[in-house]
């Protein structure tokens, strides 16, 4: 096998408009670890999610991203893609009209240079639906349009076991779902989890790490990573909640 | 990204080419008697047509221009020829035609699609239809398609019968002036009972320059028969405008379908000023799909006249409006029968300083009663520079109608176009999608291979966009 890819963030800063939402954030990711960024309300971790990504807004200042050893900052988010790197949205966004079967054959073969036919493609597809307690008829529903925040939730993870992308952002992926769907998306989460995909899991709450234990937890308060641990740190966190953890100086422990 | 995409005008390279054609007559600029005249003695037709055009003549002159709409006041119409012959008749074999109108149409594709998707097809160069031909087992069944000057010599009767009878030169001055010096247009005639069931194509190509293309169209569909006519329209681009106005009469009797797609392309400098209007009697059912993506002006409200019981009507208008364009559609439904039903969908989409319009009436006379109708207008704005606007009109005189109207806003978010780019399609695919998903219902209603085709103008539009 040849070497897990890295994705390595150093000193990472940015804004949108004059505020700034990243100060100094350091992460270092490799393909087949579970990262779980932790975090109370505002503390930057879907503003990380969106730097990552590429999201036109979001302007980083200083510091860098790169994909084993190739930044990507000047990369717009199709191309951020292509290399491997993926986020599952906190609020997926309706797009009238784009059939969801059609946009995810156009993901596959597009992106991914799927050769699969389309019939044995859209099997494939089907039994992913019947894992996430889907029904077949989201096929030729629009993107998200209409589909109830659990729906979209698992509609993400759908998109995710079609691209299996090697770094996998999964901003809030548990948030708004109720306990039957949260064990559904964490299966999900779970069967495609192994030695090809890097995972960050932005979570709130520390209910989804029960159910996919992360290898490194980390603490994300006013822009960057205060903490970093092991899963036991994310226990720690429901005991105490993120005021125990403010004024903490950063540590490191990779 | 999308808050910043500058160009977003349709590219018209693909059209943009001229052919230097031998006009076998070039009529004088300008427009009086003498040039009316002269066109129906080339066309060697019966006093009745003549008189008609000259009456239309008087009416032209007559009306005011409109007041309302788009900016009519840099149409010069002495300096348009009115007139411009490529050919002494309609042939029924593309290698009969001269070269270099052959050629125009070969590179527009047009010999290639009649082989894989037309029953019939019919090509207009300038003022005259240089080509019409109809599959043998149609002409077997009794269905016409021909060109309206020949419809006019060999299928007389039929033609005086329904001419100018859905529009009428008085009905509005480029009506009337289509009237005065029609040339070309198709004739269809679909007999009882028959079902065409592969759609008759016209294409309509503007070749020389300040030229005013007036062609005519009439269509008969016969009681419970069938039909699915389609044009489309290009020219090149010149730096003088070049006029269109053209007048369609539909007809569809008791039971019958009549179906009417138009994709139009013109290029920038044509003003597209076209009056198109349908019957529908008992129980049948008429449908306007409307595509304007061409054109400096378009003013264009395609009519449904549902005047039998239990006649439906659909309209579907979709319009594009890029750089230095306005796009003036809509369409109008006239309920004048018991249980007649309606269905209007509206989607314009403006881009780098464009406009739309949508311009609409919905009128329910009384007695007509049980009568539902709906209509629906979606605007979508691709950046701040551009504008739209609607007009909606509702006479409901039967309090027995259910109608509805809805109308939305939108632009496209930056949010939206990340989200797809986020799973690795660029962003010009990304808006190609998103625009491509607004006309969905427009989309529908075409045959695979146009849809294809609209999704690759539409993808090269957002290419040169987003750069």
């Amino acid at each position: 096998m040849s070497m897990p890819s890295l994705l390595k963030i150093t000193d990472l800063h940015a804004k949108v408009g004059d505020k700034e939402i990243l100060s100094g954030l350091n992460l270092e990711v490799r393909q087949g670890e579970v990262h779980a960024i932790m975090g109370p309300n505002g503390s930057g971790k879907t503003s990380l999610s969106y730097v990552l990504m590429g999201h036109p807004r979001y302007v980083v200042t200083k510091g860098d991203i790169q994909i084993d050893g190739q930044s990507i900052l000047t990369l717009k988010a199709d191309q951020r893609a292509k290399l491997g790197l993926f986020l599952g949205f906190q609020y997926p966004l309706e797009v009238p009209g784009l059939r969801l079967g059609s946009f995810l054959r156009t993901v596959a073969t597009e992106v991914k240079q799927d050769k699969t036919p389309v019939g044995q493609f859209y099997a494939g597809v089907k039994k992913q639906l019947a894992s996430l307690e889907l029904s077949d008829d989201f096929l030729s529903r629009s993107l998200n349009e209409g589909f109830s925040g659990g729906e979209k939730k698992r509609i993400e993870i759908l998109q995710l076991l079609t691209v299996k992308p090697k770094f996998a952002v999964l901003d809030e992926t548990d948030s708004g779902l109720d306990v039957d769907a949260l064990r559904l998306v964490s299966n999900a989460v779970s069967t495609v989890r192994g030695p090809d995909m890097g995972i960050i899991l932005i979570t709130h709450y520390q209910r989804i790490l029960k159910y996919v234990r992360p290898d490194f937890v980390h603490i994300l308060v006013d822009g960057k990573i205060i903490l970093s641990a092991g899963p036991e740190l994310a226990d720690e966190v429901e005991a105490k909640g993120y005021e125990a953890f403010k004024g903490t100086a950063p540590v490191s422990t990779q | 990204m999308v808050d910043s995409t500058p160009t977003l005008e349709f590219d018209y390279s693909k059209y943009d080419f001229k052919a230097d054609t031998k006009y076998l007559y070039v009529a004088n600029k300008g427009l009086n008697r003498q040039v009316v005249e002269e066109i129906s003695r080339i066309k060697n037709e019966p006093q009745w047509m003549r008189d008609f055009r000259l009456r239309a003549l008087e009416v032209f002159l007559k009306k005011p221009m409109p007041d309302w709409g788009g900016d009519l006041s840099k149409i010069d119409f002495d300096s348009l020829t009115y007139y411009l012959k490529p050919t002494d008749k309609s042939k029924r074999d593309w290698s009969e035609l001269p070269p270099e109108i052959k050629n125009t149409f070969e590179r527009l594709g047009i010999p290639e699609a009649e082989r894989k998707y037309f029953g019939g097809v019919g090509a207009q160069y300038d003022s005259e239809s240089v080509y019409h031909s109809v599959k043998e087992d149609l002409a077997k069944k009794g269905v016409i398609f021909t060109d309206m000057d020949t419809a006019l010599k060999e299928h007389e009767d039929i033609v005086r019968k329904y001419f100018a009878t859905l529009v009428p030169p008085e009905d509005n001055k480029f009506a009337a002036l289509n009237s005065a010096v029609w040339s070309g247009g198709s004739f269809v005639y679909v007999p009882e009972g028959v079902e065409v069931d592969v759609p008759l194509q016209a294409y309509f190509r503007i070749n020389a320059q300040s030229m005013g293309q007036f062609e005519r169209t009439l269509i008969i569909v016969e009681k419970g028969a069938k039909v699915h006519y389609m044009e489309g329209c290009t020219a090149p681009v010149y730096t003088t405008d070049s006029l269109h106005a053209a007048v369609v009469e539909m007809i569809a009797k008791e039971g019958a379908h009549a179906k009417y797609t138009t994709i139009q392309n013109w290029s920038g400098d044509v003003y597209n000023l076209v009056t198109k209007r349908a019957y529908a009697y008992a129980n049948a059912t008429v449908e306007w799909v409307d595509a304007n993506i061409g054109s400096k002006l378009t003013m264009k409200y395609p009519s449904i006249y549902l005047v039998g019981p239990g006649a439906r009507g659909e309209l579907i208008s979709v319009a594009f409006a890029g750089k230095g364009q306005h796009q003036d559609a809509g369409g109008k439904v006239i309920h004048l029968a018991p249980n007649t039903t309606s269905k209007v969908t509206s989607k314009s989409i403006s881009m780098n300083g464009g406009r739309t319009t949508y311009r609409g009436l919905l009128r329910v006379a009384k007695g007509a009663s049980n009568v539902k109708a709906s209509v629906r207008c979606d605007a979508l704005l691709i950046d701040d520079k551009s504008k739209t606007d609607t007009y909606p009109y509702n006479e409901i005189y039967d309090s027995t109608a259910t109608t509805s109207h809805e109308a939305s806003v939108g632009k496209i978010s930056e949010d939206q176009v990340f989200y797809l780019m986020s799973r690795g399609i660029p962003e010009s695919k990304a808006l190609t999608m998103i625009v491509m998903g607004f006309i969905e219902d427009f989309a529908r209603a075409l045959p695979l291979e146009f849809v294809v085709e609209l999704n690759k103008i539409i993808n090269m539009e957002m290419t040169n966009a987003v750069g």
